[in-house]
């Protein structure tokens, strides 16, 4: 098996995406002849041309916009939000439109589209190329929202996106493009997006977590585990619809819980996790659910590694609660 | 704007010779074929066999659709109701242009175009009383029609946004190169100040898409005047901005906006690209039964507005060339009201919609999450 990058594993799912169905067609800034600015879309527009790969005029909304339209008449477009910061001139027609034309129409009219899009910190990009917005969009009914954290998982599940019937926000850690790599299968392949995913058998604590904090993650369960504590990790892969199952089992069986996310701390998807856990599992919880997150400040710039839940963040919080009496 | 929204300026009134080409009249001109008399003030192109006829009675059928749904509606029996009573001409006009296979994406004022395509009376009944027989299961409130069958694509309440999707969906045919097929792309006057107006127009001019945008300037979005909406001359001269022509058509004049719309939807379809069409007509009624405009306007220009009714004009077009008589239209009213009342007979007898649909279609397989609230709610438990 080759050794991809998660950019290399994105690029490869996009290439067969497109191979495999002529009606998959890719839209939005610098994605033609430059690629993309990450590379992600490198080599599809020298392949398949202006009519499947589209660099459009610079307007979000009609990036958006457009894609629903092709999607509703039957096609399955994958537009490109070169950063998720600059996705909000387009909110309404991802909230209005692509997460309620199912529902609004009976099923008359379906809106299965991919909007890909880098998120989160890593590469020094101030408030407007680094923010995590996940809990947006998993706040609208009809949406699908995923956020991969490895190479293989971003392959399939990036394949599983482009041919679900469902509309998806696909979040890239950007952190992860370049700083990931494993060995990926060679062709088609998909990823249970339904499913959360155990990146770690353990028996001591529950850590709940998805995209660029994953690889932190587990460092720092690496490092407890020389402590004596176990961890166990759960990488959700979705954070709508979302597996509270897989969640709910693992707590039941650790008693302990810790959401580690890099959004900011209130109303974001940790603090989902962390009253769904406080709901179904009180019976077994032997500690408060802990979350660990940004801050409830615009994302700096200069100040990115503090605002950024790192190791030694993590560390801290598996500490404390592995060791609440 | 003033004069030329008043619809004023530059009206044509020469004398039947050729007919202008509506290209030529242009965006800040006015093309029309038939005067408020009911006099053609331009030779009416030959038309398809009875299609001036089957106009009137749509027409017709349309006013006596709304009035009795906003009965309904005062009487309690539907939740809301907007009527398109005054534009049926721009309505109409430009929806019977278009060909069954094309995609239209419609504004709020449309659903009489739903009807011209194939829409069954039941569904569009239905809707608007949101019970169990409707299609769309009450989710969404009235006048907001969805049929797949004639590609009359759900709309949602947010002004604007179908047009980017117009332009997307036109787009879509490029890629599957369906060069038998375009798409209609309905909007009124306040939705060309929305960022989707800016979006879909730059794309589809980029794009050179196959496709027809429909303008209906009724003059009034809610209680704004067309005035205070924008400081352009026009409407349709907004258009070239964004490469393609801008045309601007007698709204009230059927005829005018048949034959503009049928030329743009062949130049469409012939490769040429978009067209932008401003039908200059005006909201008689209210923006919708929420809505009073004596608050907001002097009722004598609608009143003035009223003299320049579509079907009226119409009307005497067709009696003038033997076409259609006062007892005919007797016998269709009649007709119509009859099909009216069965079909909210069978529609009103229907029961309120199944809580179950509560949690359908959101995605295209429930998600466990779903289930389990569902399962709370149907078994009432606390948590």
């Amino acid at each position: 098996m080759p050794v991809m990058t998660m950019l290399d594993a994105l690029n490869d799912a996009l290439h067969i995406a497109m191979e495999k169905d002529d009606d998959v067609v890719m839209l939005g800034e610098d994605i033609g002849k430059k690629g993309g600015v990450f590379g992600t879309t490198a080599g599809l527009h020298e392949k398949y041309g202006d009519m499947r790969v589209m660099d459009t005029p610079l307007s979000e909304c009609g990036i958006i916009g457009a894609a629903v339209g092709m999607a509703v008449y039957g096609i399955r477009p994958v537009p490109e939000i070169q950063f998720q910061d600059f996705i909000f001139p387009g909110f309404d027609q991802i909230v209005s439109e692509m997460a309620k034309m199912r529902y609004r129409s009976g099923g008359q009219y379906t809106c299965p589209m991919v909007v890909r899009t880098p998120s989160g910190g890593g590469i020094r990009g101030g408030h407007y190329h680094s923010q995590s917005g996940e809990a947006y969009f998993a706040h609208t009914p009809g949406l699908r929202v995923i956020m991969p954290s490895t190479p293989r998982e971003a392959k399939g599940l990036l394949l599983a996106s482009i041919f679900s019937d469902d509309p998806v926000i696909f979040l890239e850690p950007k952190a992860l493009y370049r700083h990931s790599k494993e060995e990926v299968e060679e062709g088609y392949f998909t990823v249970d997006m339904d499913t959360a995913r155990v990146a770690r058998e353990g028996k001591d604590l529950t850590i709940v977590t998805w995209g660029a904090m994953l690889p932190i993650v587990e460092g720092a369960a690496a490092e407890a585990a020389e402590n004596g504590i176990d961890c166990e990790i759960l990488d959700m892969r979705s954070m709508l619809p979302w597996d509270a199952n897989t969640v709910i089992e693992s707590v039941k069986k650790t008693s302990r819980c810790i959401a580690v996310q890099e959004a900011p701390r209130t109303c974001s998807f940790a603090s989902e996790i962390a009253a769904t856990v406080a709901e179904k599992c009180i019976d077994s919880l032997e500690a408060p659910v802990a979350r660990v997150s940004g801050f409830d400040t615009p994302f700096p710039y200069t100040l990115e590694h503090i605002y950024k839940p790192d190791k030694k963040r993590v560390l801290g919080a598996i500490e404390y609660t592995a060791n609440w009496e | 704007m003033g004069k030329t929204v008043a619809g004023k300026k530059k009206a044509s009134t020469r004398k039947p010779g050729k007919m202008p080409d509506p290209y030529e009249v242009g965006p800040l001109g006015l093309f029309r074929l038939v005067d408020e008399g009911g006099k053609e003030v331009a030779p009416v192109p030959e038309l398809p066999d009875g299609l001036g006829v089957r106009l009137l009675e749509a027409m017709l059928f349309q006013r006596a659709l709304d009035q009795r749904m906003l009965n309904l509606q005062r009487q309690g029996r539907i939740g809301f109701y907007g009527t398109a009573k005054g534009q049926e001409g721009a309505t109409l006009g430009s929806g019977a242009a278009f060909e069954a296979h094309d995609w239209l994406f419609p504004a709020l004022r449309e659903g009489a175009v739903a009807l011209w395509r194939g829409m069954p009376l039941e569904q569009y009944i239905s809707q608007c009383f949101g019970n169990e027989v409707d299609l769309t299961h009450g989710r969404q409130m009235p006048c907001h029609y969805s049929d797949r069958e004639s590609h009359y694509v759900s709309l949602s309440s947010p002004i604007g946004t179908q047009i980017s999707h117009a332009c997307g969906a036109a787009r879509a045919i490029q890629v599957k190169g369906r060069d038998d097929q375009i798409v209609g792309g309905y909007l009124g006057d306040g939705a060309t100040s929305s960022n989707d107006f800016h979006a879909g127009m730059n794309f589809s001019g980029v794009w050179k898409s196959p496709i027809v945008y429909i303008c209906q300037n009724n003059q009034w979005a809610i209680s704004v005047p067309a005035a205070a909406q924008t400081a352009s001359e026009t409407f349709a001269i907004k258009a070239e901005a964004y490469g393609m022509p801008g045309l601007r058509v007698d709204g009230n004049d059927v005829l005018a906006c048949y034959v503009a719309t049928k030329m743009a939807a062949d130049r469409a379809r012939n490769g040429d690209g978009p067209t932008f069409i401003e039908c200059l007509t005006f909201r008689l009624g209210g923006h919708s039964s929420s809505d009073d405009p004596t608050k907001y306007r002097d009722e004598s220009i609608a009143q003035e507005w009223e003299q320049r009714d579509p079907l009226e004009r119409h009307r005497k077009w067709l009696v003038a060339r033997g076409e259609w008589t006062d007892e005919q239209q007797e016998e269709f009213l009649a007709e119509a009201g009859k099909k009216i009342t069965d079909a909210i007979n069978v529609v009103e007898v229907g029961g309120p919609v199944d809580p179950a649909t509560l949690f359908t279609d959101v995605w295209a397989e429930k998600p466990a999450m779903l289930t389990d609230q569902e399962d709370r709610l149907a078994n009432e438990k606390p948590v």
